[in-house]
């Protein structure tokens, strides 16, 4: 029986990185995405080593054609199409409302939003038609809390916990899943982006019960178990990876 | 059945308005607030802003995205003298719900949903924007007050 095909976006860095990794073992087949060839390539090599069939396309996820082709490409190569994690995300360019323009909202909801919208539409799209399919999409802690200083960013993922929400109960009928993990803060470059300053990130884990930030492996893994066949009666659901944040 | 039917058109009109409109209005009526040390200001959500619908996924998301900025800028401005809340409307007897249900039968099937078993009226949705903008509620920000005839009770 063949391994799930895994598509990732965002899958050159950070969460998107740990998970191709965590879901490469011999015989996985993995599509992974992202924004640059090279990079692309070269962790292509790399998860190669580890016995995975690996598939990389590029794509800009704010582009529909892209995803269109990135979505094709895999069912090309594959046959299929499984699993799919929406991880192509960015932290925009933080900072209070009152310095937001009309181009300062697109920066940040053009990938996290447009680009969640238009990778659910295709590979629904293929999902619904094979009668089965598991999507993960990114949300956060701030897909449900407000932060001051970052609304556009914190509007973003809110907007994601609803598309997830919402594609969970189309998808109901027709066998496919769709659930979000929404981390804490995550040891990654976009956190040390978002935060700005040493101060500011150790601020932020100092709201952390588990007093540390989590790592990227640690995200993949609950990705791993949503995208798994363990859990066929788990849809529609947001589920916090935050060392007790959103407990307090 | 709801078939998702998503447009790249349908989701920048609809998320210009709902939510670049909301955030373009807002910066600027911070603006004016701060320099007063006063002021509260409401968002429209949606029970749509914490729940999902099957067939309204930018509906949804866009109004999800209110609620996000409504919780964030009171975050920002708290100590400003400067309220911010979101009022979430359940089912609404609007021109708009008559739109956005289509025909008389998906309208009337929104109410058993509600356990009032009744559709909001807008005078009642005005009532709940009055008092969240009075100084009755001077405790109130970064709320989301959901009025819904127990919708979101269930």
């Amino acid at each position: 029986m063949n391994m799930p095909v895994i598509l990732i976006t965002g899958a050159l860095t950070g969460i998107g990185r740990a998970t191709a990794l965590a879901f490469a073992d011999a015989g996985s087949r993995i599509v992974i995405s992202g924004r640059h060839d090279d990079a692309g390539q070269a962790f292509a090599t790399e998860l190669r080593a580890l016995c995975a069939d690996v598939l990389f396309v590029r794509a800009d996820v704010r582009r529909e054609g892209d995803v269109r082709n990135l979505v094709d490409k895999a069912v090309e190569r594959f046959g299929c199409l499984d699993v799919a994690v929406n991880n192509a995300g960015t932290e925009g360019k933080p900072g209070p409302l009152t310095e937001q323009t009309a181009e300062s909202y697109a920066a940040t909801f053009d990938t996290n939003v447009l680009g969640t919208i238009l990778s659910l539409k295709h590979e629904m799209r293929v999902m619904l038609a094979q009668g089965h399919g598991n999507i993960v999409n990114l949300s956060s802690t701030f897909g449900s809390h407000g932060a001051a200083g970052a609304s556009m960013y914190v509007a973003s993922k809110h907007a994601v916990e609803g598309l997830t929400k919402s594609a969970a109960l189309e998808g109901a009928g027709f066998g496919v899943r769709v659930n979000a993990v929404a981390p804490g803060p995550i040891e990654t470059e976009l956190l040390n982006r978002f935060a700005g300053s040493a101060e500011r990130k150790a601020g932020a884990i100092a709201g952390v019960p588990l007093k540390r930030a989590g790592k990227p492996e640690e995200i993949a893994q609950t990705i791993m178990f949503l995208a798994s066949d363990k859990v066929p009666f788990i849809t529609g659901q947001i589920v916090g990876v935050n060392g007790g944040k959103t407990a307090a | 059945m709801n078939k998702p039917v998503v447009l790249t058109e349908s989701y920048a009109a609809k998320f210009e308005m709902d939510v670049l409109g909301v955030i373009l209005s807002m910066k600027h009526e911070v603006r004016v607030m701060q320099g007063q040390g006063s002021g509260s200001i409401i968002n429209i959500s949606s029970t749509y802003g914490h729940e999902g619908a099957a067939g309204a996924s930018i509906y949804v998301g866009s109004k999800h995205a209110v609620e996000g900025i409504t919780k964030s800028v009171a975050l920002e401005i708290a100590k400003s003298g400067i309220r911010v809340n979101g009022v979430a409307p359940g089912p609404t007897d609007t021109g708009m719900l008559t739109r956005f249900t289509g025909t008389p039968e998906n309208k009337a099937a929104l109410v058993t949903g509600v356990p009032m078993a009744r559709l909001g009226l807008p005078e009642e949705l005005a009532n709940a924007i009055v008092f969240i903008a009075s100084d009755k509620a001077s405790f109130i920000t970064g709320h989301i007050l959901n009025v819904d005839g127990g919708h979101t009770a269930n």
